[in-house]
């Protein structure tokens, strides 16, 4: 199963890297990190998802990231009410035959062409984890060349 | 007042109340150890910057106090790794300083430039790289408390040449507020109060007592807890010392090398009261076999330690002496007559013991000598195999602080430093060094140390020209293929050694001459090297073999 984790750290050189380094050491396996300021300039989130069925190596990776000096919260969003997000870049095949069916695909989902040349487009789509697999999975039927997410981020409404 | 960084750091070492340091000079620590000169610090220097973090260390188990060292840039601070992961691993309180090259050449490959906050990184509590030198009273002051607080550990900070050149205002900080570090020591009622119930309803307990009872200074509240319950006490390696092993009701250690009696209580028992221990696998042995029918408190200021290798009926995060203090208040004795007596029985059928009836010398017999030579009051240090096991278990802890191994990290070549800082911190103690003839050879070079600084540390080599733990395996489990672990070849002269150093050195082969040599050692004021030449093919017993349950062990003799 994977759980999403928020992880409020002091904006410094160096803590991504007692992050990813605690991960590696533990054996614990990182699906996605995204890590950006947040409104104090002073701490960055890190929105991490690990993928364990293990509820104890859960456990074990929220206490072992509460003990590092410069993390200053850990929330684990797999019991919380919360709102996820993931950008996604899709290059797809855009030549004449397919434009209507990749239009079509798009209007269902948060998703737009923003920029093309010749016969390949990039999409920007934006969604949940579900919304995205089904788009990825209608575009896959015709052709995708490349796709990058950004991994996922996360947000509680209380 | 305007001071130099490295007037800022000698200054701010001494508002941290330092009184000795250990550490190595270099191109990059030059300013450093130039304030140092003028400095009121005691500035200890071994032979190898690796001595210099295992003397930390020593000085701090044995005292409590925060241990420092320091050491250059480049292969000086790669020297203390191994001294810093030991000191990570038993939770010792230490400060490690390192030189750096400039601040503008970071990254540059420069000459003797190693990215040291990064290589300790997974083996420090915290560290720091100061790039600015009004930063750095503020860095001390946080690692100082990093360092003592919580669960102890060691703390790095490096500091570029150029920093610690530059000036700033100097002012030390008084108070400290970390908003991202606030350890818990606080047990909580509600958990104390459910142990409490538990401990009550009991019919088959034992007390199983780790390292962090001797860090939180619990000694007292743990004997004031066995004396109202009546309840058992074994310990890990860690934990010798936190509760007198001459009581009877001292199972002593327990685990891969403990005591018959000590894993079979503890893998019948119905509850586990562990205490500042992290059930470390030399101590569960298979862990799906490990005490199939208890419950377990766990009492620890770790929270990642409980529920990482078992699970725990009843958690209490905090501090140990916190925790033990709250339940004495409330405790009402179990009902254990019937658990007692059997495990007096098991002390009788399985009692530690080895054969001592041959004319060579048994390792066993020799730890037993110092132990009736010093009262039982001596710092014990050790180095790792053989001779911290025998060490383990022949010596009668009494008291905390008088024993000083590498647990965790198992570090050979760890007990002949440790025990220089032991005996710097304790200078009224006696200290043996309880070494192999491998282990020893780690560190020899540290007989300067002690010739220099006339430090009366005895060390006594069990040396059975091997690698006896290793040989013992291979022994045991590799059908004798003894592969690079006989010594019979190379073993230098120890005692010519020792005198080349202007040490006393003596040379022991028969039985009888074992007692008197100590005796001896222990009236000479001043470092002796005692060479006691053991039987070969000793082992260690009793001994689970890895991966079993801990009940499964090999007997020696019993």
């Amino acid at each position: 199963m994977r759980h999403v984790i928020s992880v409020l750290v002091e904006n410094k050189f160096g803590v991504l890297a007692r992050i990813a380094g605690l991960f590696s050491a533990r054996g614990y396996n990182i699906s996605s990190l995204a890590v950006s300021e947040t409104l104090d300039p002073s701490v960055s989130c890190m929105t991490i998802v690990v993928d364990t069925k293990d509820e104890t190596i859960l456990e074990q990776i929220k206490k072992q990231l509460n003990k590092l000096i410069d993390i200053i919260t850990v929330m684990d969003f797999t019991k919380k009410e919360h709102t996820d997000r993931e950008l996604v870049l899709i290059k797809v095949n855009y030549a004449q035959k397919e434009k209507a069916k990749i239009e079509s695909i798009l209007n269902k989902y948060v998703a737009k062409i923003i920029k093309h040349k010749g016969e390949t487009a990039i999409i920007e789509a934006v969604g949940d984890q579900e919304q995205i697999k089904h788009l990825l999975e209608a575009l896959g039927k015709l052709g995708i060349k490349e796709i990058i997410r950004t991994g996922r981020i996360a947000m509680a409404i209380e | 007042m305007k001071l130099t960084g490295a007037k800022i750091l000698t200054e701010s070492l001494a508002r941290e109340k330092v009184e000795v340091m250990f550490g190595y000079p270099g191109g990059v620590v030059l300013p450093i150890f130039d304030a140092l000169y003028d400095s009121p610090i005691r500035f200890i220097l071994p032979r190898h910057e690796q001595a210099a973090a295992h003397a930390a260390d020593g000085y701090a188990r044995a005292t409590g106090k925060v241990g420092v060292c320091l050491a250059t840039s480049g292969p000086g601070a790669t020297n203390l790794v191994t001294g810093i992961a030991t000191a990570y691993m038993d939770s010792v309180p230490m400060v490690a300083i390192t030189g750096q090259v400039k601040t503008n050449l970071i990254g540059s490959d420069a000459f003797q430039e190693a990215d040291i906050t990064g290589i300790t990184r997974p083996i420090t509590k915290h560290n720091y790289l100061v790039k600015n030198v009004k930063d750095l009273a503020m860095t001390i002051k946080e690692a100082f408390y990093i360092a003592r607080t919580g669960r102890p550990g060691p703390v790095l900070i490096d500091l570029p040449v150029d920093v610690v050149m530059q000036e700033a205002e100097f002012e030390y900080p008084e108070n400290i507020n970390i908003r991202t570090y606030n350890p818990t020591y606080q047990a909580h009622l509600g958990q104390v109060k459910k142990a409490a119930k538990l401990i009550k309803a009991s019919k088959k307990p034992i007390v199983y007592v780790g390292g962090g009872v001797i860090i939180a200074g619990a000694s007292g509240e743990l004997s004031e807890f066995i004396r109202k319950t009546n309840i058992h006490v074994t310990t890990t390696l860690m934990g010798l010392g936190a509760f007198p092993q001459t009581d009877p009701l001292s199972l002593g250690m327990l685990g891969m090398h403990g005591t018959a009696y000590a894993n079979h209580a503890i893998m019948e028992s119905d509850l586990i009261i562990a205490i500042g221990a992290r059930f470390d696998d030399r101590v569960t042995g298979r862990l799906d076999h490990f005490a199939p029918g208890a419950k377990i408190i766990h009492i620890d200021i770790d929270p990642s330690s409980v529920s990482k290798n078992v699970k725990v009926e009843v958690p209490i995060v905090g501090d140990a002496k916190d925790a033990l203090a709250k339940l004495n208040k409330i405790i009402q004795p179990p009902d254990i007559e019937h658990w007692n007596g059997q495990i007096d029985a098991w002390k009788k059928k399985y009692p530690l013991a080895y054969k001592n009836d041959t004319q060579t010398i048994k390792p066993q017999y020799v730890v037993e000598q110092i132990y009736e030579a010093t009262k039982g009051d001596a710092i014990i240090c050790t180095e790792v195999g053989q001779n911290q096991m025998w060490a383990a278990q022949y010596y009668k802890f009494k008291k905390p602080r008088t024993w000083i191994s590498s647990g965790g990290l198992g570090t050979m070549g760890y007990g002949f430093p440790a025990a220089i800082g032991a005996q710097i911190g304790c200078p009224e103690k006696t200290v043996f060094d309880i070494a192999g003839d491998g282990s020893i050879q780690m560190n020899i070079q540290e007989l300067a140390t002690v010739a220099v600084n006339k430090l009366p540390v005895k060390v006594a080599v069990l040396n059975n020209s091997c690698l006896g733990m290793v040989r013992q395996w291979q022994e045991l489990f590799y059908k004798k293929r003894y592969s690079h672990t006989r010594f019979k070849s190379g073993c230098p002269d120890f005692v010519k050694m020792a005198q080349a150093y202007g040490i006393a050195g003596m040379m022991i082969t028969k039985k009888e001459e074992v007692r008197k040599s100590i005796d001896e050692a222990l009236k000479i004021d001043g470092p002796v090297f005692l060479n006691f030449i053991v039987e070969e093919e000793e082992n260690v017993f009793p001994m689970v073999p890895a991966g079993e349950a801990i009940n499964r062990m090999i007997e020696g003799m019993a």
